[in-house]
């Protein structure tokens, strides 16, 4: 990628991130930095990446280990999320049901 | 459609996804479905990249996925509430691994980098490695396995050491080459700056390093994606990036502290080490006579602390709440930025004890109306309430905003005994002549409570 392009993205994607969290309500925190533990899960794409194109035993352990980290960081941060998310719930809105969001 | 252009334009739509998925989190409506997306995304992004062109080692992969997903399923699923901060910081801790070890894969190939490809890819290395070991020490620390916190003037001047060290050898993969030897000192080097950075942190300043350790992972998984050519990651991870920074200068202020503040100097001395007094006398009240202050109150403020989350007592202070608005009484419950062990700790486990969030305000929404409580029960916390961090200008925690709870007609303070909390600070509010200390542990304390309460 062109040295300045990537520049560019860097600085956007920057922002994006800076303005999607600067209006979460402290009662959000947990759930969101789990969320975003789950988004930088996605290292597991570029961990697959440098596997299939790994040819020595070296690499392919050390690329083994990075699918396996990365895996872990994506389904983990994803279901501790969600069970974290499960449980907030409104006074109005009866504790039995779990099914979730209103429409 | 050719499939490289079809692996670019999933990459591209898992990136919206995970934006708009984490938009969708600032509200705790939307918040699950959010989720839902960023999920999508993930799945799709995996998919794709089974089809890059030339790629070997597909058995492995597949093993890998599935070994690292069945370990974080297993353990995810089982973890209780109050250990999701180490849980977290484990996870956090393995996509840094992750990051440091595609790092190492691709140093170790054939392919040659421009210098500064080579120095993004370096430093993303060191990074992610920092954050492997320093996540690894707070899950660690954490989950009570470390307890002792090593105090000494020493490890600031070792680390200003190591970090140099990393630097020079940073520099020297770039500008010199990477021999296989090199890059295991280096990779070496990272790993122990990591653990000897986190190491010295104190407990009470361990949300505020979640949160970093956090984003340093994002920004290790976005700089990987630039060296890598990897869209999503590369957006994915700056997002998280810079998200995570921001989060992390919200809890440093909600402390009161500098984030270099946190990181090189100690402060939060959990050995129990008790100021001495600052005069006066605690007054002590029986379960009894709290009760019967609590029933007949109209309105009352419950002030949670981690001791509330180590004693497990959520869900019976849940069950004294449902007695007491029975009763007619108003309950709230106040939380301060910090409680608990990573940021916004608190709300999830009273959301697990079954609280409606609506019932839980923050320190911003509550501050005004603890003048009109007639009973506030402040329950393992301590530093959050100490009412010198408005008054004394000595004081290291001066300035902190802290709940006021000393404004109340009434105070309770629910505390296992008398020392001090983690800053060491004595607390003026357990001496104040309208606060009644009621000591035990907090399920304990809340089971004698109900019992009371139920009997008037």
């Amino acid at each position: 990628m062109e040295g300045f392009v990537a520049l560019y993205i860097f600085m956007l994607a920057a922002f994006t991130g800076y303005e999607v969290i600067s209006k979460v309500p402290v009662i959000l925190h947990t759930p969101l930095m789990s969320g975003s533990n789950f988004v930088h899960g996605i290292v597991v794409v570029g961990a697959m990446v440098a596997l299939g194109f790994a040819e020595t035993t070296a690499q392919q352990v050390i690329g083994f280990l990075a699918v396996f980290l990365g895996a872990g960081n994506a389904v983990g941060g994803y279901v501790v999320t969600d069970r974290m998310l499960e449980m907030f719930k409104t006074s109005d809105d009866p504790r039995s049901s779990n099914k979730g969001d209103q429409a | 459609m050719n499939l490289a252009l079809l692996i670019e334009i999933s990459y591209f739509i898992s990136a919206i996804l995970f934006i708009v998925g984490l938009k969708a989190m600032s509200s705790p409506k939307s918040a699950r479905r959010g989720m839902l997306w960023a999920g999508a995304g993930m799945v799709l992004a995996v998919a794709v990249t089974f089809f890059h062109a030339g790629m070997t080692n597909y058995g492995l992969m597949v093993i890998a996925i599935a070994l690292g997903s069945a370990v974080a399923w297993w353990t995810a699923k089982r973890v209780a509430m109050t250990e999701m901060p180490q849980m977290t910081a484990l996870y956090n801790g393995m996509g840094g691994g992750a990051a440091g070890a595609i790092a190492a894969v691709e140093l170790l190939g054939p392919k040659e980098y421009g210098a500064l490809l080579m120095s993004i890819g370096v430093l993303g290395a060191v990074i992610g490695t920092v954050a492997f070991s320093g996540s690894l020490v707070a899950f660690a620390k954490l989950h009570g396995l470390i307890k002792r916190t090593p105090r000494s003037v020493l490890v600031p001047a070792f680390n200003a050491v190591l970090a140099l060290a990393t630097l020079a050898g940073a520099i020297a993969l770039v500008t010199v080459g990477h021999p296989a030897g090199g890059l295991a000192l280096f990779f070496a080097a990272a790993f122990v700056l990591g653990v000897t950075l986190t190491l010295p942190i104190g407990g009470a300043d361990m949300p505020v390093v979640i949160s970093l350790l956090n984003a340093l992972t994002g920004l290790a998984v976005g700089l990987k994606g630039f060296v890598i050519d990897n869209a999503a990651m590369m957006i994915a991870g700056t997002v998280v990036g810079a998200s995570g920074t921001l989060l992390t200068q919200l809890m440093a202020k909600a402390m009161n502290r500098s984030l270099a503040g946190i990181l090189f100097t100690s402060f939060g001395t959990d050995d129990g080490e008790e100021a001495s007094g600052t005069g006066g006398t605690m007054r002590e009240v029986d379960p009894t006579d709290a009760a019967i202050m609590l029933a007949y109150a109209s309105n009352v403020i419950f002030v949670p602390g981690y001791g509330l989350a180590v004693a497990q007592a959520q869900h019976k202070v849940w069950e004294l709440t449902e007695l007491l608005e029975e009763r007619g009484v108003k309950v709230k419950f106040a939380i301060h930025p910090v409680a608990g062990r990573m940021p916004g700790h608190m709300n999830v486990l009273l959301a697990e004890a079954g609280v409606p969030y609506d019932k839980i305000a923050d320190l911003e929404e509550i501050n005004a109306e603890f003048p009109r409580t007639n009973v506030v029960v402040v329950i393992g916390a301590n530093d959050v309430v100490n009412p010198a961090a408005r008054t004394k200008k000595d004081s290291p925690i001066y300035g902190m905003p802290i709940l006021d709870a000393d404004k109340a007609e009434q105070t309770i303070v629910v505390k296992r005994g008398r020392g001090a909390g983690y800053s060491g600070i004595e607390n003026e509010l357990f001496f104040a002549d309208n606060t009644r200390m009621l000591y035990g542990d907090a399920q304990d304390v809340a089971n004698k409570l109900i019992a009371s309460v139920k009997t008037l």
